[in-house]
């Protein structure tokens, strides 16, 4: 039994269902991201848990409490808004205490514990402002201190970082994990960016249509997607349609290597690889010929999109200090049988 | 050239503008101003000489004295009455979806659509003695109450023309909250009226205060209600100087206590904005 369990939880809209049966079972000090499109359901499920949306079924129990029904105000959880909701009429410090101070907190320890909350997110030098006065980040932080000050046993996070620019948003991340593992909060966050997901969680569930499709480490996640929508919401993956064959799918009369159990010989099948695992050789050389169409670089990667008798594959290439290839270029494509999967086309998986 | 044009242009596209409100407002202001200062004799009218003597006998005078504090504290009681149900109804209005909000909505503003005498003739109906209020108030066995011509039937009229005038700002400002911020309230453990007494209204106060201050102008200076269901005896001051124009023929008086009323009413008025500005300006910015 977990320390936060969703049993069954549905949520319908009419006859819509925004959530429907989503149970999962959160242990203590863990961060768990909700992952999914827009629409799947991650937001309903993040303000069913903080009170502010009313299940239709389904259990919530928090330490072994039922909290299906309790009112927001007596479940004390810490959230941060996506839009943050700081009170924009006090100042930080007034906006850190307001928690404490409606748990009739004493003034001196109000003091010393929004003092410690705000050195905790680096803000103990803008106490005094208001939040109008604050950068996107900084009002971010001041958010998370004001849900943390009250030792909240569970932290809610609804899309913390959608609304920083890029530089930012990536700082934060580490920042905000970092401050999850001191403090030891355990943590839910919805998100739609895959990359937020794998990069601060212990586990990740992906949503989508109102259902958990797939809940698993970040690493587990990324390399073994449950569905080809998973597959393509977290990370790329190249998916070329052929016919098994014993080692691999035949695709224009050539067998591309790659692992299927379970696949009946001469089946339709789709391979399906990460464009990391693709590496590139000269024409003839690999196990697919392809001429480079398209060449990005992105700094840290090259990209490559190449056009094959089998479709246009997506090739990843880390940047080692010179340039792997040209637009027009003849290449060969190569990779291990391991690193490549086949499964049926509607998308079941094989193994 | 284009330099002289661009010194021109404001001044042209401004000058409509000026002129109509310099033909309606500031010249009957004037006019209203000099004729305060004349003398006036009951045989031939207004004459050439000018005079202080009106100015004298309104403020030495407890009869007009009285006017002017009844018109102040009359204002006042509904400009209070107004925030009490205003604000409530302003806050319901933003909580309630689609189609009630539009219908209550008009429902708010739709009396704005009826002249406000018929309004008034409609409030004599209803607090007369043989008025719908009072056969209640018969039927509970209270007895008759004489509420027509009093200053409760004034106020009671004055809050009923003004309350859109109060709802509209408030609910202005409610659309402009962000509604999660309540929702962080509630998370920290506030309940409902907490998060509605220390995070709600200290973010609607400019609505609330400058409905106050439309209402508060409005109702000084109103005349019809006063007129209608004050009856001859309670007089508040647009009535007192429309009596002493039509009445008495008295103009110049008529003027120095229109002149008077204008005055007390900027400087109160004024005051507040100042008052207002000053405490909100620093964190609402």
């Amino acid at each position: 039994m977990g320390f936060l369990t969703l049993a069954g939880l549905t949520r319908l809209y009419g006859d819509v269902a925004a959530v429907s049966d989503v149970s999962l079972s959160v242990a203590k000090g863990e961060f768990i991201s909700l992952l999914g499109p827009s629409g799947c359901g991650k937001t309903t499920t993040l303000q069913m848990i903080a009170g502010l949306v009313e299940p239709t079924s389904g259990r919530i129990t928090l330490d072994g409490r039922d909290i299906t029904h309790e009112k927001p105000d007596r479940r004390g959880l810490g959230i941060v808004f996506q839009s943050y909701a700081l009170f924009p009429h006090m100042t930080v410090a007034q906006n850190v205490a307001f928690g404490l101070e409606m748990r009739k907190v004493a003034r001196p320890e109000r003091e010393a514990r929004v003092k410690q909350a705000l050195a905790l997110v680096q803000l103990a030098a803008l106490a005094d402002r208001y939040p109008r006065q604050l950068s996107g980040g900084q009002r971010q932080r001041v958010a998370v201190a004001r849900a943390l000050v009250i030792d909240p046993p569970v932290l809610l996070l609804d899309e913390p970082l959608s609304n920083l620019d890029a530089k930012l948003r990536e700082e934060m991340q580490f920042e905000l994990r970092g401050i999850q593992q001191r403090v030891g909060t355990t943590t839910i966050m919805v998100t739609h960016d895959q990359s937020e997901a794998l990069s601060m969680s212990d586990r990740v569930v992906v949503m989508e249509q109102g259902r958990i499709m797939q809940v698993d480490a970040p690493y587990r996640l990324y390399e073994n997607p449950a569905t080809p929508f998973i597959s393509s919401f977290v990370g790329k993956m190249n998916r070329l349609s052929g016919v098994w064959r014993a080692a691999g799918v035949e695709i224009g009369g050539r067998v591309l290597p790659c692992e299927g159990a379970g696949l009946a010989d001469g089946a339709a099948a789709v391979l399906a690889i990460r464009p990391e695992k693709i590496g590139l050789k000269a024409h003839g050389a690999g196990v697919l010929d392809g001429r480079v169409k398209g060449r990005f670089f992105l700094g840290s990667v090259w990209y490559f999109t190449v056009e094959t008798s089998a479709g246009l594959v997506g090739v990843s290439l880390p940047n080692a200090g010179e340039e792997p290839a040209r637009e027009g270029d003849q290449v060969g494509l190569d990779w291990s049988s391991s690193s490549a999967r086949a499964s049926k086309p509607d998308g079941a998986q094989s193994s | 050239m284009s330099s002289a044009r661009a010194g021109t242009t404001p001044w042209l596209l401004a000058a409509p503008g000026a002129l109509l409100f310099a033909a309606l407002v500031i010249v009957p202001l004037a006019l209203t101003l000099i004729l305060s200062f004349h003398v006036y004799d009951a045989a031939s009218g207004v004459k050439d000489e000018t005079t202080l003597a009106h100015y004298a006998a309104i403020l030495s005078d407890s009869y007009f004295l009285n006017i002017f504090w009844r018109t102040l504290r009359l204002a006042a009681m509904t400009t209070v009455i107004c925030a009490l149900i205003g604000a409530p109804e302003a806050y319901i209005l933003s909580r309630m979806r689609e189609p009630w909000r539009s219908v209550f909505l008009l429902a708010i503003i739709g009396p704005l659509l009826v002249s406000v005498v018929v309004r008034a003739f409609g409030w004599s109906m209803l607090l007369g003695p043989t008025g719908l209020v009072n056969e209640a108030f018969r039927a509970l066995g209270l007895g008759t109450v004489k509420i027509l011509y009093t200053e409760t039937a004034i106020v009671v009229a004055l809050v009923h023309v003004m309350l859109p005038f109060m709802v509209i700002p408030v609910w202005t400002s409610l659309q402009k909250l962000d509604p999660m911020v309540e929702a962080a309230a509630w998370t920290l453990g506030a309940s409902r009226f907490t998060a509605l007494r220390r995070v709600v209204l200290p973010q609607v106060t400019m609505g609330l205060l400058s409905g106050s201050l439309v209402v508060f102008g409005l109702s000084a200076s109103a005349f019809a209600i006063p007129a209608l269901l004050g009856g001859r005896r309670l007089k508040m001051a647009a009535t007192l100087v429309y009596d002493e124009y039509m009445h008495e023929l008295n103009w110049p008086l008529g003027a120095a206590i229109a002149i008077l009323v204008l005055v007390i009413n900027l400087i109160i008025m004024l005051a507040y904005q100042r008052v207002v500005e000053a405490r909100f300006k620093r964190t609402l910015g």
